[in-house]
């Protein structure tokens, strides 16, 4: 178990998650066809396409609740090591190797309050400095102190997605838009290195929209945390990613930036919902116009 | 129980609604005539050495009409659809007194419990009594853990208590290991034996896992059965020593407990001796609890409880959360086991059925899922209520059947039904038991 899962290739400075013909199938549905991508340190990276293309099943894989069919995931960790996700268990994902998630289907813990939802997230650290509980039961060692600096990152955190008022109220009480920034608090509470969240912005309206897109940006930028999104709201992808992967019928369409991407005529297409014919069509059309 | 009046249409007009209210009583004596038909009206009877079917319709029609006449009375007064909402029975008002009382409750219960055998008035058969209730509020708050913290459904709970009380037994009557010894002893061999059962068994989830720890329980009454030469099968293990205090015997006569203490020899020191025992380990229990519960695994479990998934995208073992819970909560029930062995003196294979666990569970259920007072609180109505009503009889299952019933139907999760957060920032909030998971595995 303490032995880290290396055997990984060398991975680049600049990337910081390989996903390499990734594969899976679920009995006879192949809900993600031989997809590769980065995600690079200190990017968003947005994840899109149509309703049932896989983006979720990606998450899934990368997050360690499904096992890969084909196909590798390798994470950095330093310029010599970098480790394979498909081969750790998925507590381990989180607590080691810094991949922290959201859920498409809001997942807090509705019973506990919003403090509680924060500390579970720093359970790895907390447990330790308990001594895995012996101690802490006793009332001996550093566990009062790691507890009281828990607390303060949950409250700096609470800060940051403005539910400090919240604090002690059941999670499952909020108002929708205040459950996804908790989410998302949550997940950061566990230190990530990569942030993965499964459509952030749903359910919420253009404001919230708007303060969820700040809150990514800085994410990003002052803690450093890689951002990989999976989005429906093309404002907000638009706005906030740096790269932006497209998925359709679980294969990758397109790779590139924004601009990039909102050109591409087989997106327009697959988000239009034409015929294949047709995407040539257009793309034909193109082409000569371009010409 | 009461959702065939609420699925009917709510009208405006607060008469209630003759027609569904008809046919929902029509479709309650429809079902009571395909049950009450082989069961009560079809009798057998030897005669002549040959076994014949005697009817008894009347007893059937019987039946079927009270069946649809009380149900029809019901549907038109209790049960009727109300304008708008029908009002909770226990509001929130009633939520908040309820809260204040039971912040009272707490210490006025541990004080009584504290200075019961000396109450006046008090006699032998009630402190007896009174430790009985404490084994069950013991194993209530031991599976307390397993079930209302972290969701595990164990209908195999009483497995864990006969470890303890065998465990106890065996050691002491062929090794001769003194009481204060084979307390631990049988605790961490539940807990072990909690350990070795979790390995294969949480996997599985909900029905599943409750059918498995089931069957282990059964599993570990056939063993005690069978295993003649071990345990004693059927006969189990007779003359158990009894514990001493602090090396003092509770004999009558010379370096005797009343000798030593100058007092008048008489059996009540050692049933009071006894009660202060299962006292200090049912109150230490509660205490391990109670920490465990504002500790990272206390929150794990709770939080394994809520949503394990989310549990496992933030890092959390549940594989070892799980085993831990149902390590710590046998290691309890091994406590108690090996309290009641030196108890009783004998410890047989009757004394560890499934209807034990079904009990204990009841009471953890009853009391609220993960409150403390309310499991005691349900331990003692239960145990308690049951004991003070043995004149009755057989029908004394009845009226427990009833009981449970009404409190299930008017507070559906249990007595002491709000969740207290474990920490707070500014002000402790009881979180409603409608917004907390009941774990599903
Ligand atoms: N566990 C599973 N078992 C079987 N099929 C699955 C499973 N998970 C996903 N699928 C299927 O895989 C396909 C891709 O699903 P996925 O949830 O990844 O899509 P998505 O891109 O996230 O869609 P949406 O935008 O609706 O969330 C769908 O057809 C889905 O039914
Ligand atoms: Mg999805």
């Amino acid at each position: 178990m303490t032995t880290p899962p290396v055997d990984a290739p060398k991975l680049p400075e600049d990337v910081l998650i390989r996903v390499e013909r990734l594969t899976m199938r679920f009995g006879g549905l192949v809900a993600v066809d031989d997809v590769s991508f980065d995600v690079r340190p200190g990017d968003v990276t947005a994840l899109i396409g149509p309703n049932g293309a896989g983006k979720t099943t990606v998450f899934n894989c990368i997050t360690g609740f499904y096992k890969p069919t084909v196909g590798r995931i390798a994470l950095r960790k330093s310029a010599t090591e970098s480790w394979l996700l498909e081969r750790l268990r998925d507590h381990q994902i989180s607590r080691r190797a810094g991949v922290a998630r959201t859920f498409q289907n809001i997942r807090l813990f509705g019973g506990m309050t919003v403090l509680e939802n924060l500390l579970v997230a720093q359970h790895a650290p907390l447990m330790q400095a308990s001594g895995m509980t012996v101690l802490g039961l006793l009332g001996t060692g550093g566990y009062r102190r790691a507890e009281t600096h828990a607390i303060e990152k949950a409250k700096a955190w609470l800060e940051r997605v403005d539910l400090i008022d919240r604090a002690d109220d059941p999670a499952a009480d909020l108002p929708y838009g205040d459950q996804r920034r908790l989410e998302i608090a949550r997940a950061m509470c566990t230190e990530p290195v990569v942030l993965c969240l499964d459509e952030p912005a749903a359910g919420l309206n253009p404001r919230e929209s708007a303060d969820l897109a700040d809150l990514l940006r800085s994410i990003r930028t002052d803690d450093g945390v890689a951002v990989l999104l999976i989005e429906h709201d093309m404002s907000v992808v638009m706005e906030i990613s740096d790269h932006v992967v497209v998925l359709d019928y679980g294969k990758k369409i397109a790779d590139g930036t924004p601009k990039a991407v909102r050109d591409d005529p087989k997106v327009i297409a697959a988000y239009l919902g034409v015929e294949d014919e047709e995407v040539e069509a257009v793309e034909r059309e193109i082409e000569e116009t371009g010409a | 129980m009461a959702a065939p009046a609420s699925d009917a249409p709510v009208q405006k007009a607060p008469a209630p609604a003759i027609v569904p209210a008809i046919k929902d009583a029509a479709i309650a004596a429809l079902i009571t005539l395909g049950l009450a038909a082989p069961i009560m009206g079809l009798v057998t009877v030897q005669s002549l050495g040959k076994v014949q079917l005697e009817p008894h319709w009347m007893r059937v029609v019987l039946a079927v009409a009270v069946v649809f006449v009380g149900r029809l009375v019901l549907n038109l007064t209790l049960w009727a659809p109300r304008a708008g909402k029908s009002a909770p029975l226990i509001t929130p008002e009633v939520e908040a007194q309820l809260k204040a009382v039971t912040r009272y409750a707490a210490p006025v219960a541990l004080a009584i419990a504290v200075l019961l055998p000396f109450v006046p008035g008090v006699e032998r058969t009630t402190v007896d009594l009174a430790t009985l209730v404490l084994i069950y509020v013991m194993l209530g708050w031991g599976l307390n853990i397993v079930v209302g913290l972290a969701g595990l459904l164990d209908l195999g709970y009483v497995a864990f208590y006969a470890v303890g009380a065998y465990s106890y037994a065996l050691l002491s009557t062929q090794f001769g290991v003194s009481f204060w010894l084979c307390l631990p002893l049988a605790g961490i061999l539940a807990a072990l034996w909690g350990v070795m059962l979790g390995f294969p068994v949480l996997r599985l989830r909900g029905d599943y896992l409750a059918i498995v720890t089931l069957a282990f329980g059964e599993i570990i009454r056939i063993v005690l059965l069978n295993w003649q030469s071990v345990t004693g099968g059927p006969n189990g293990i007779p003359n158990i020593p009894k514990p001493t205090f602090f090396g003092i015997d509770f004999t009558p006569g010379p370096g005797g407990f009343a000798d030593t203490f100058g007092l008048t020899p008489s059996g009540v020191h050692r049933v009071i001796f006894m009660y202060y025992l299962i006292l200090a380990l049912a109150l230490f229990t509660n205490y391990v609890v109670l920490r465990l519960r504002r500790l990272p695994i206390g929150r794990a479990w709770e939080a394994l409880r809520e949503d394990e998934i989310a549990c496992r995208s933030l890092g959390v073992n549940t594989v070892n959360t799980k085993l831990t819970a149902f390590a710590l909560g046998a290691m309890f029930a091994g406590f108690a086991g090996s309290f009641f062995a030196t108890r009783q003196s004998l410890v047989s294979p009757e004394s560890f059925t499934f209807i034990e666990s079904a009990l204990i569970l009841a009471i953890v259920v009853l009391g609220g899922m993960g409150s403390q007072f309310g499991v005691a609180l349900a331990a003692l109505l239960m145990i308690g209520g049951f004991e003070l009503f043995r004149e009755f009889e057989d029908y004394r299952m009845m009226v427990f059947g009833v009981v449970m019933v009404l409190i299930m139907v008017w507070r559906p999760r249990g007595i002491v039904s709000s969740r207290s957060p474990s920490v707070f920032l500014k002000e402790r909030k009881a979180i409603s038991g409608s917004l907390v998971q009941e774990g599903h595995g």
